[in-house]
């Protein structure tokens, strides 16, 4: 059997007024649009992975939040509706998506050998959180592919930003050995937005793109010194200053989404595909990808 | 301070499953199932009008959202707790209170709104709560969330707000607030039977908490809310905010009959069931030293304040 590699890993942030402003039929609200910056980059790259080889899908999710160890998603289909509690006026969607639990057992187990606490997920009656739900929506709008579905354990309000570096790292490397010996080809994702601090009133039409801008002009200054060193391929050092950036603006990086996916992928030396960067209700957004592959690495932006 | 109150008593409990879908695991998740059996009568017998829920499991954004659809219905599963089992429910939601209640905060200066979505999420803390104080619907319900950014001024204007919709509807309430004591949980999955207080440093201040809870101080305990939240809590949230929307929904003061009928660990948290009733005594002559808000005036812009 040939051996299993990551083909592509994404930043891919899901607030979710990117499905809301693309009016899929599976999302009942209608809207005028919004956020284009950031929808059109989502497409760009859902083109990009529609030229990919992959067998599946795997996600790291802040909005499956677990504070007793990393949990995996363990049976085979979930289909039901996903309301936002945050944002039930623009997300209500119906949903059916399978899982490849192969690889989710065999990443549990990896994950478990090496240490790390760990929990299949196999109620049926869970329901799947929105960040899962957005961030492979726009990525995979067919949702012709299976995912696993990693949940955020929280070492980050527990301990400190340094442990979860740690242990988003470890689990990175767990992750990493599975796939090697699944034999599949992976696109990992990490689901989640840079800078974190919302505006707690949202004005009346959410897409009114005149209302829209980043919280403060500190977090995108971080923001853009993280895209930058993304851009340059400087991964180590994102990750190195990781608790320092979570801390300073609230980043959702606070769940280790970024962490488990650079380690997984070897911490690339190599510059990220940019594809766009945009606020959502004050938030700073990113969509990044790094393509292990030379001939077919871009640059986008 | 005022004493006058549309209160008929409070209750503090915990939001973990355990006590609904597996009392049997230890003795202590038995204690609080008995506990919240005890005040499901007691509420069944007060002649409330309405079971007022605040959740510290609901977090919110924009605003402070109220429960307003008339008949949520959903299984949920718990994040954490799903091999534990679902949690199918059917509540009765007052949404003329829920839309009072609304209109109530925003006239204080809050940034409120109702959700009233079929579907919508409600959280394991008000599922637990609702389904084990009021499993029949005899009395109908009003959920708040727990705005993730407030601080103690917007909550205290919140609890003020729910006072205000209680008495222009002429409604006499029971207050549930459901929140742990200390939060911290085991990390790791343990044997549900060897379930204890996470640390000794916890579990001394939560027996100081419930000390207060018992003198009814509960004015008292909502100035150390900082306190508690720096002591205890894990730094999820701006604050330690469910003492400060209790105390100021029943009135700002010492002058409550305390019980404890339960404190018990939850994965390592602390679980209490407490029950606050208004009363003539009062206990404590603290001097209350954080400003009485009326009115949430919003960001002070500090940061905007003298820039160049």
């Amino acid at each position: 059997m040939e051996k299993g590699r990551i083909v592509l890993g994404c930043l891919a942030p899901h607030p979710p007024h990117l499905v809301y402003a693309e009016n899929p039929e599976q999302n009942e609200p209608f809207s005028e649009g919004g956020w284009e910056t950031l929808r059109w980059g989502y497409n760009k790259l859902a083109r990009k992975l529609k030229n990919i080889d992959y067998d599946v899908m795997v996600i790291f999710t802040p909005h499956w939040a677990t504070y007793i160890g990393t949990h995996f998603l363990g049976l085979p289909k979930f289909n039901s509706l996903s309301v936002d509690p945050i944002f039930p006026n623009i997300f209500r969607y119906k949903y059916d998506l399978t899982v490849d639990v192969e690889l989710a057992e065999a990443m549990e187990k990896s994950a478990s050998d090496s240490g790390i606490i760990t929990k299949m997920m196999r109620n049926p009656d869970f329901r799947i959180d929105y960040g899962t739900i957005t961030s492979c929506h726009m990525l995979n709008p067919d949702w012709d592919k299976p995912i696993v579905t990693i949940s955020s354990n929280r070492n980050a309000h527990y301990y400190s930003g340094e442990v979860m570096n740690e242990q988003a790292t470890a689990l990175g490397e767990a992750c990493l050995k599975a796939i090697e010996e699944s034999g599949k080809k992976v696109v990992l994702v990490s689901s989640h937005s840079l800078s974190h601090r919302h505006f707690v009133t949202e004005s009346p039409l959410p897409e009114d793109m005149s209302r829209e801008h980043i919280y403060n002009h500190s977090q995108y200054v971080w923001d853009m010194k993280m895209v930058g060193m993304m851009r340059d391929g400087k991964m180590r050092e994102v990750v190195d200053i990781m608790p320092e950036y979570t801390e300073q603006t609230i980043a959702e990086t606070e769940a280790g989404g970024l962490t488990w996916m650079m380690a997984a992928m070897n911490f690339p030396q190599y510059p990220a595909e940019i594809y766009g960067y945009q606020s959502v209700i004050g938030t700073g957004n990113a969509i990044v990808a790094w393509d292990p592959n030379s001939e077919t690495r871009e640059i986008v932006l | 301070m005022s004493t006058k109150s549309n209160i008929l008593f409070g209750i503090y409990c915990p939001p973990h499953p355990q006590p609904l879908l597996a009392p049997e695991l230890n003795q202590g998740y038995g204690n609080l199932r008995s506990a919240y059996d005890t005040l499901k009568t007691r509420i069944e017998e007060s002649g409330a009008d309405i079971i007022l829920v605040y959740s510290t499991t609901w977090p919110s954004i924009v605003g402070h959202q109220i429960q307003a659809h008339p008949e949520p219905e959903w299984t949920h599963v718990d994040d954490d707790f799903h091999f534990l089992g679902s949690m199918p429910y059917k509540f009765k939601i007052d949404s003329d209170f829920s839309n009072e209640y609304m209109e109530a905060a925003k006239k204080r200066g809050l940034h409120s709104r109702t959700v009233a979505y079929d579907g919508f999420p409600i959280d394991t803390g008000s599922i637990v709560a609702l389904s084990l104080l009021n499993p029949d619907n005899k009395i109908p319900a009003c959920i708040i969330s727990s705005n993730m950014y407030s601080n103690r001024s917007e909550t205290i204007v919140l609890g003020k707000a729910a006072n205000d919709a209680l008495s222009t509807q002429g409604k006499k309430a029971v207050v549930v607030v459901v929140a742990s004591l200390s939060n911290r949980m085991f990390t790791e999955h343990i044997n549900p039977s060897e379930d204890r207080i996470h640390s000794p440093k916890d579990d001394e201040w939560n027996r100081k908490i419930l000390e207060f809870f018992k003198d009814g101080r509960l004015e008292d305990l909502s100035q150390l809310s900082r306190d508690i939240h720096g002591q205890i809590r894990i730094q999820k949230v701006a604050a330690y905010k469910p003492v400060w929307w209790m105390a100021a929904t029943m009135g700002q003061h010492n002058n409550y009959d305390g019980e404890i009928l339960a404190y018990e660990a939850l994965h390592g948290s602390g679980g209490a069931i407490i029950q606050l009733t208004p009363s003539d005594g009062s206990v404590g002559d603290k001097e209350f030293d954080e400003d009485d808000v009326e009115y949430y005036q919003g960001d002070r812009n500090v940061l905007g304040q003298g820039a160049l």
